[in-house]
């Protein structure tokens, strides 16, 4: 239950976009079409819920205080959480250049269409955002981090894919000169925020 | 610094830090860095504090890629600079706590976030790893300053409205609406201070300095 709960906060209640703004880059510059935001999304998927696991694993046994225990004695007081950053972005990277060829070895099609979506997600800043807030937010066990970073993944998928539904549509109204195009996808990621608020508070 | 003794400010390099405050902002015209700058704006404080983090961490690692841009081999270059802004958002991480823990607690993760900034990673690919030093410094004081004045601006006007008072660094927190129109029943507009209303006080930027600069329309 407990698990279930957490997915279903990652999605609607802390959605990465809504909630953070996270990966807003990617979100407004791949958002034109519904097709390519898919990929894009599914990509981001993909890569958050293998990384946040990982993150955790490196968390938990290098890098939080007293996490070198099992070293031995001497390291039980070893303290390496400042170097969680660059640590994180390092897997991140890595772990993005590791699926990029797995997927591209097993799964050619899927490949053609995530290719040159993979790349761009080592800089998106919702998937270090993930990893960092299962830091922040100190997840108990694996299946929770898992969890997390999958929730967040799909939360992230919806955002996109609405966003770009939205962009079609829009291109055939009437929008004031100044605010066409950048403008007015604030304004409407704006008012998808707070249609998300009215899942706040709910409990599972 | 360039070997045709060129003014440190000349004309050319002055303009380096003055577009990206207007027709080349970071925020409104390039769309970069728009992650972490709606999270922190909805007191003046961490705005403050988040533009000067951004700002010394685009200028100098503006400068670290361009002196080590002849030896970068470009397949690599990506890592290289992770490698190179993580250190030196290690280095802020470290100095907020050290000297402003209650700031950098509100930041939280975002301090963290800088490194995957899209304004960073966006000025060393399109400008530093093909300049000099010294411009690419100047580079990076322009395109700091042009993000930090947005998040400003957009912080003045969510705690403004939302709060009704204005925290700056050092002074602490300000009440600015008096407290006799909250007699004659005004009333803080508490929705400002909400995430969704970031994105629409910069929706609402980028309509006012797109409709005074006709040259910004988008088709």
């Amino acid at each position: 239950m407990e698990l279930f709960n957490i997915f279903i906060k990652s999605i609607f209640i802390d959605n990465m976009v809504f909630a953070y703004f996270l990966g807003m880059c990617s979100y407004l510059a791949v958002s034109k079409t519904v097709k390519t935001s898919f990929g894009l999304g599914i990509a981001v998927v993909f890569v958050l819920s293998i990384t946040v696991p990982v993150d955790y694993l490196l968390n938990k046994y290098v890098l939080s205080e007293g996490a070198l225990a099992w070293l031995g004695p001497n390291f039980a007081s070893v303290d390496l959480s400042f170097l969680s950053f660059i640590m994180f972005i390092a897997v991140i990277a890595s772990m993005v250049q590791l699926v990029e060829m797995i997927v591209e070895k097993f799964a050619p099609a899927l490949y053609s269409q995530l290719g040159i979506f993979l790349p761009l997600i080592a800089v998106n800043c919702a998937i270090l955002g993930g990893s960092l807030f299962m830091q922040e937010r100190g997840y108990e066990t694996l299946g929770e981090a898992t969890v997390f970073g999958l929730g967040s993944g799909i939360g992230w998928l919806l955002a996109i894919v609405g966003i770009a539904a939205i962009r079609e549509k829009i291109k055939y109204s009437d929008v004031p000169a100044p605010l066409k195009g950048l403008g007015i996808t604030f304004i409407v990621t704006g008012l998808m925020g707070i249609a998300f608020m009215s899942f706040m508070g709910i409990q599972l | 610094m360039s070997s045709e003794k060129e003014p440190l400010f000349s004309a050319k390099n002055l303009k380096l830090i003055t577009t990206p405050l207007g027709t080349q902002n970071p925020i409104t015209i390039q769309v970069l860095g728009i992650c972490s700058a709606l999270a922190v704006t909805a007191k003046l404080e961490p705005a403050i504090v988040m533009a000067i983090s951004v700002t010394f961490v685009t200028v100098f690692a503006n400068l670290v890629i361009s002196l080590l841009r002849n030896t970068i081999p470009a397949r690599i270059r990506i890592i290289v600079q992770l490698v190179i802004v993580a250190a030196l958002v290690i280095i802020v991480d470290q100095v907020l706590q050290a000297f402003a823990y209650e700031v950098s607690k509100q930041l939280s993760v975002f301090v963290g976030l800088i490194i995957t900034n899209c304004i960073i990673m966006g000025r060393l690919e399109a400008f530093a790893l093909g300049n000099k030093p010294w411009p690419s410094v100047l580079d990076g004081i322009g395109n700091g300053a042009g993000y930090g004045m947005i998040l400003i601006i957009v912080a003045f006007f969510r705690e403004l409205f939302g709060s009704g008072t204005l925290t700056l660094p050092g002074l602490g927190t300000l009440q600015i609406i008096p407290q006799f129109m909250y007699d004659l029943g005004y009333v803080n507009n508490g929705f400002m201070i909400l995430p969704p209303m970031a994105l629409v006080v910069v929706g609402i930027i980028i309509w006012v300095q797109r409709s005074r600069n006709k040259e910004l329309l988008e088709s």
